[in-house]
């Protein structure tokens, strides 16, 4: 019964609040399968809160999840089998600091999937190399640098091969080249694997650089949602700040750096 | 006032006796659906072994040293020095072996225990794994827990036989007790009741300190009012206070249970 005009990804009337603070008044996305949108907002808009959400890892007040027409059946961050195979990069990485990088990233594989153990390593190597971290398996995270720790993060929620990963904040705290390589990464993993991604970030440059659709969360709500050249064309006071500030940023990195901004599609 | 808060700390106990009855439960459910349990749990007995070994040792035998001395001047004024080793011996294995080498595991392994999962679980480690569809208690929980039915015992073993050398040492070679006479009256003292005593003491106290301990680690983030690494510093005293209250607690239980 699947139907390719169901949304992987539905979400309606979307609330959480903690105690009387608000975070998420009424959300309502849908993300078509397939495709990338990004979440914009300021930090402390419940990107995070958001996300964690869909993942199942925060227990929303009221509203509704589907994922493929399903009641999203997660509690306490438990994935149900039964559901799509969903995958969560988590702001912080959240790698398991007793185990090496290659042990992160066999082990969705080994505890959640009857692959023989040859099957598992040959997979989990696949993942490391396809990242650039063939050599760097046997190292522990604290003994890697905050980019590759990153990859290794997106090693092990790709490795599952899942239909829905959802990115918070993937770029955040690392160096600017790093953010590029991570970026590119993703929209060339998009191409190669085809999954389908819900991206959280502040930053505007990525969002319409690697998105197919771009939402800003404010104040709760989804203020606004559209295609990248629609984002470029609103008139939304908040929508035109941010794309200002874009444009000052990309110059300002393309004038350090020299590299071409990633944005430059939509900011010339 | 002083009633109206003895009753807070009576409620607040009631509700943790209850929170961690559950999170036994929980960790047991998880069991079944866990993969490679086996060979986590060994693992968990080597380290836990291994981390504790010297402490446990070290601490036995000053014990055994002061058994030994203690015991010998009170039995020489009955004139019976004679049986120095039963004394040595009963002491050792049916109280302050479980207990003491429990308090010394509490402080090296437990206080750990705490301190890991509490940063698991600010790290989101711990959401991690549920994202990943693995259940968490059952990965890094259930094989601890499994573990201390057996490391509990093993080193209480071996903080007994530690302290059986201490009490020659003090006995024999500075009281100038016969090493003969110590030997067959430490041969002759255990029943069989003792030895049972002592293991189940001490597999009770493995898995009652270890799953409080875990219990503070794994919900640091419920802690209401402190976060991050105060949180986890929190939970890691709380753990260890709990824990050993606990054992001198159990300890009175199962001791008038086996009398
Ligand atoms: N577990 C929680 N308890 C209380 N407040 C929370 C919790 N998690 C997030 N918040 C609040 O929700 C708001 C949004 O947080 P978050 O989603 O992390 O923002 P961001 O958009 O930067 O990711 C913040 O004001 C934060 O204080
Ligand atoms: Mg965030």
């Amino acid at each position: 019964m699947k139907s390719s005009s169901r949304p992987l990804l539905k979400v309606s009337g979307l609330r959480k609040a903690f105690g009387d603070h608000v975070v998420l008044a009424r959300i309502d996305l849908s993300v078509p399968r397939g495709t990338i949108v990004s979440v914009l907002g300021r930090s402390g808009a419940g990107k995070s809160v958001f996300l964690k959400c869909l993942a199942g890892l925060i227990v929303p007040d009221a509203g509704q999840i589907l994922l493929d027409g399903r009641s999203s059946g997660t509690s306490g961050g438990q994935r149900t089998p039964s559901g799509p195979r969903a995958s969560f990069l988590f702001q912080g990485n959240a790698l398991l600091d007793s185990l090496t990088a290659f042990e992160n990233v066999a082990l969705p594989l080994a505890q959640t999937t009857s692959l023989s153990p040859d099957e598992i390593v040959s997979r989990a190597e696949g993942a490391l190399d396809r990242l650039g971290l063939g050599a760097f398996g046997r190292h522990y995270p604290s003994q890697l640098s905050g980019g590759m720790q990153k990859r290794v993060a997106l090693a092990r929620a790709l490795v599952t091969e899942p239909e829905i990963v959802l990115f918070d904040e993937p770029t955040a705290g690392l160096d600017p080249l790093s953010r590029n390589a991570v970026f590119e990464l993703i929209v060339r993993l998009r191409q190669d694997l085809g999954f389908t991604a819900v991206i959280v970030t502040h930053d505007v440059v990525e969002a319409l650089e690697a998105s197919d659709r771009v939402a800003l969360l404010d104040q709760g709500h989804i203020r606004f949602e559209g295609d990248p050249e629609s984002f470029m064309a609103s008139r939304d006071p908040m929508v035109s700040d941010l794309r200002d500030s874009a444009g000052a940023l990309a110059r300002h990195v393309a004038g350090i750096t020299g590299v071409t901004p990633l944005a430059g599609r939509f900011l010339t | 006032m002083i009633l109206e808060d003895i009753g807070h700390e009576a409620l607040s106990f009631v509700g943790g006796v209850g929170d961690l009855a559950l999170f036994g439960i929980r960790v047991l459910g998880s069991i079944p659906a866990t993969r490679g349990l086996f060979r986590r749990a060994l693992r968990a007995v080597h380290e836990v072994g291994i981390r504790c070994l010297p402490v446990v040792a070290i601490v036995g035998l000053f014990t055994g040293i002061v058994l030994g001395l203690e015991g010998y001047h009170t039995l020489a004024r009955l004139g019976s020095e004679s049986v120095l080793g039963s004394l040595v011996l009963l002491s050792l294995v049916r109280e302050l072996g479980p207990v003491l080498a429990a308090l010394m595991i509490i402080g090296q392994s437990g206080s750990a225990l705490a301190a890991e999962l509490g940063i698991q679980r600010n790290s989101e480690q711990i959401d991690a794994l549920g994202t990943m569809g693995i259940n968490a208690l059952g990965f890094l929980a259930a094989p601890r827990l499994i573990a201390s039915i057996f490391v509990y015992p093993i080193l209480t073993l071996a903080f007994n036989a530690s302290g059986i050398i201490g009490g020659a040492i003090s006995g024999c070679l500075v009281m100038g007790l016969d090493p003969g006479v110590y030997r067959t009256s430490a041969e002759g003292a255990l029943g069989s009741g003792d030895l049972a005593e002592c293991l189940v003491k001490s597999a009770v106290f493995g898995v009652l300190t270890v799953a409080i301990c875990m219990h503070q680690g794994y919900t640091a983030h419920l802690r209401v009012g402190v976060s991050g690494a105060r949180s986890v510093s929190l939970s890691t005293t709380r753990a260890v206070v709990l824990a050993c209250v606990t054992v001198l607690a159990a300890d009175a239980l199962i001791t008038s249970a086996f009398l």
